[in-house]
């Protein structure tokens, strides 16, 4: 019976045996895709809007209708009188309010123009405000196309949205949730486990043992390799199958990427747990280290085109970027090896990099 | 024959000097008390001879070979047994002996002969699938010197294997040292009672990373004039 089956033996008894933990790493993963695919939603859906109608003619009503079937907005309160609208933001009730202008109906045919619609937003949530704003303004755009006899205008604008036509965000929260998933259970996981043995004492039993330093450490690793791989499956069929997130490129490209960033944040795992000698500062170090970084820096939650000059190149000594743009380009936008090719190489050139630390560190400390 | 062969051996952390020019041989089958206080040097001496940690100069031969060139070899033919108790607490008593009898290379067939060998003889043999978290001390410092001695080695390397357990566990304890040592498995053991220091073959003594004195325990009594263990420890490493 080889020494390292021995370990894999030890170590996943070990895992199976803490049911805490298994439960957490199945369950998270999971609850994380359901959270953020159902309710940090950033789409606009059935948002409550007040209408104002000073107008009630016949066009008029027909504008009503068109924003309110559009499926973006929800009418919740007719609105009557100019106070009303200040009030109803107050409390809450509505979002947004239309107002339509007087004699709205005989301005749109009149050739000078002059039919007025207001658009008012509540801007305490300032990007959500400036979303709804512009979807009504799209609805609007089109009612008044469609509508009017006058010559149609010299340019006409028309938005295509390419490969998210109604720019679901789940699209791109899923690639993100993998970034995040897979480093909470690699590099984290692995650190602690690492790091525990550490305290134990059992660590010292292992080196004193014929093992080689690097076999103690893929037996350390292979379960958690195990685990993460199983999660990457699970998340890719969830935004797959329940929020129907397209998968364009190939299968195994996407395996190739997902194999690629797990080896690097077990590599990360590893360097952290010889740098670190308790679980606690193992646990903080993956936290402010590893899991902010993936969060913040990844462009999952921030576009990193909007960050500071600074932050872009932090951005990209970091590896979850290039594991979300890859995921992002075979999964949605279809792209082969052709377009990832260079985001592989970094990850691979990370990989490498950590990959010798680790084992450097993990040497310097027996010593 | 000498088992552990220990010459000049020197250890420096920075400024700080563990180990200062120890020089000792313990022979095949003996049973050799490492004795010591609290930061005299022991634990370190103990990591060097085990291949756990290299020393800064000297010769330390364990086994046959070369600590710090070959120091795969000797890990190959010894046993060791660290101060914390350090077998896996989610581990079932029977997967404890399976997993060190994999790592030292047993075949399967092997390890199960000596798991029942060894769970007969320390009476676990109702309790194999018991999870160690659940055994009393005592238990577990009894199975985790049968785990560290599994494979057969030619030296046992013991750290105050038995701080903290009763004095009758301590009696079946050290039952099982005699009992390795008869089977020729030599045992460097290191303890802070004065009593286990009375069970061994030769002592050695260990102040501010000197060895002050090394001899069998009467002979060391009677040299020093003093009555007991607990006095020539005291008299000695002051």
């Amino acid at each position: 019976m080889s020494a390292l089956r021995g370990l894999i033996i030890k170590e996943s008894k070990h895992i199976l045996r803490d049911r805490k933990t298994l439960v957490i790493l199945f369950v998270i993963p999971v609850a994380l895709v359901l959270i953020i695919g159902y309710v940090v939603s950033m789409d606009v859906k059935d948002t409550v809007i007040g209408v104002y109608d000073k107008a009630r003619d016949s066009e008029s009503v027909r504008l009503t209708n068109r924003i309110v079937s559009s499926g973006y907005f929800k009418l919740g309160k007719i609105i009557t009188h100019d106070d009303q609208i200040e009030s109803a933001f107050r409390t809450g009730s509505i979002r947004m309010a239309v107002v339509i202008g007087d004699h709205f109906g005989k301005r749109m045919l009149q050739p000078a123009g002059g039919a007025a619609v207001q658009i008012i937003a509540d801007a305490s949530e300032a990007n959500t405000a400036q979303l709804l704003v512009s979807y009504c303004e799209a609805v609007i755009r089109s009612f008044a196309l469609e509508e009017s006899v006058v010559a149609r205008p010299p340019v006409e604008v028309e938005v295509k949205m390419f490969f998210n036509p109604f720019l679901n965000s789940i699209y791109m929260s899923i690639p993100g949730i993998m970034a995040l998933v897979l480093i909470i259970v690699t590099a984290m996981m692995t650190s602690l486990s690492i790091t525990r043995e550490k305290e134990l004492g059992s660590m010292e039993i292992l080196l004193a043992s014929p093992l080689a330093p690097f076999q103690i450490i893929i037996g350390k690793v292979a379960p958690y390799l195990a685990l993460a791989s199983i999660n990457a499956v699970t998340i890719v069929l969830l935004g797959y199958f329940v929020f129907r997130v397209p998968m364009l490129g190939s299968w195994q490209l996407l395996f190739l990427i997902n194999f690629l960033y797990i080896y690097l944040s077990l590599a990360l795992g590893i360097l952290v747990s010889s740098l670190a000698s308790t679980q606690m500062v193992a646990m903080f170090a993956s936290m402010f280290g590893l899991l902010l970084p993936t969060m913040l820096l990844s462009g999952f939650i921030f576009p990193i085109e909007n960050m500071p000059d600074w932050l872009q190149a932090l951005s990209r000594i970091l590896p979850p970027r290039y594991y979300v743009e890859a995921i992002k380009a075979v999964m949605i936008q279809g792209s082969g090896l052709a377009v990832v090719w260079h985001h592989l190489l970094v990850m691979s050139a990370f990989g490498m990099i950590y990959t010798i630390a680790a084992v450097k560190k993990f040497k310097i400390r027996m010593e | 024959m000498d088992i552990i062969n220990v010459k000049d051996l020197v250890m420096k952390f920075g400024d700080f000097t563990a180990n200062d020019h120890l020089t000792f041989s313990v022979k095949k089958g003996e049973i050799f008390g490492f004795l010591g206080a609290n930061g005299a040097g022991k634990t370190t001496a103990m990591k060097i001879l085990c291949g756990l940690l290299k020393p800064s100069s000297g010769c330390v031969v364990v086994a046959g070979y070369n600590v710090a060139s070959h120091p795969e070899k000797v890990k190959r033919n010894i046993g060791y047994m660290s101060q914390k108790f350090s077998l896996n607490d989610d581990l079932t008593v029977a997967e404890n002996i399976l997993v060190y009898g994999a790592i030292y290379g047993l075949s399967r067939a092997e390890i199960a002969r000596r798991t029942e060998a060894v769970l007969e003889k320390l009476e676990l043999t109702q309790m194999r699938r018991r999870l160690v978290r659940t055994l009393s001390l005592g238990w577990k410092q009894k199975l985790a010197f049968s785990v560290a001695t599994i494979h057969r080695p030619s030296v046992v390397f013991l750290d105050e294997p038995t701080s903290g357990v009763d004095p009758v566990t301590r009696r079946r304890f050290w039952e099982l040292i005699y009992e390795a040592a008869e089977n020729g498995i030599t045992v460097f053991v290191s303890t802070h009672y004065m009593d286990e220091a009375e069970y061994c073959d030769r002592i050695s003594i260990m102040n501010r990373g000197q060895i002050i004195a090394l001899d069998r325990p009467r002979q060391l009594k009677q040299v020093h004039g003093a009555e007991s263990m607990n006095e020539l420890f005291i008299l000695l490493a002051r």
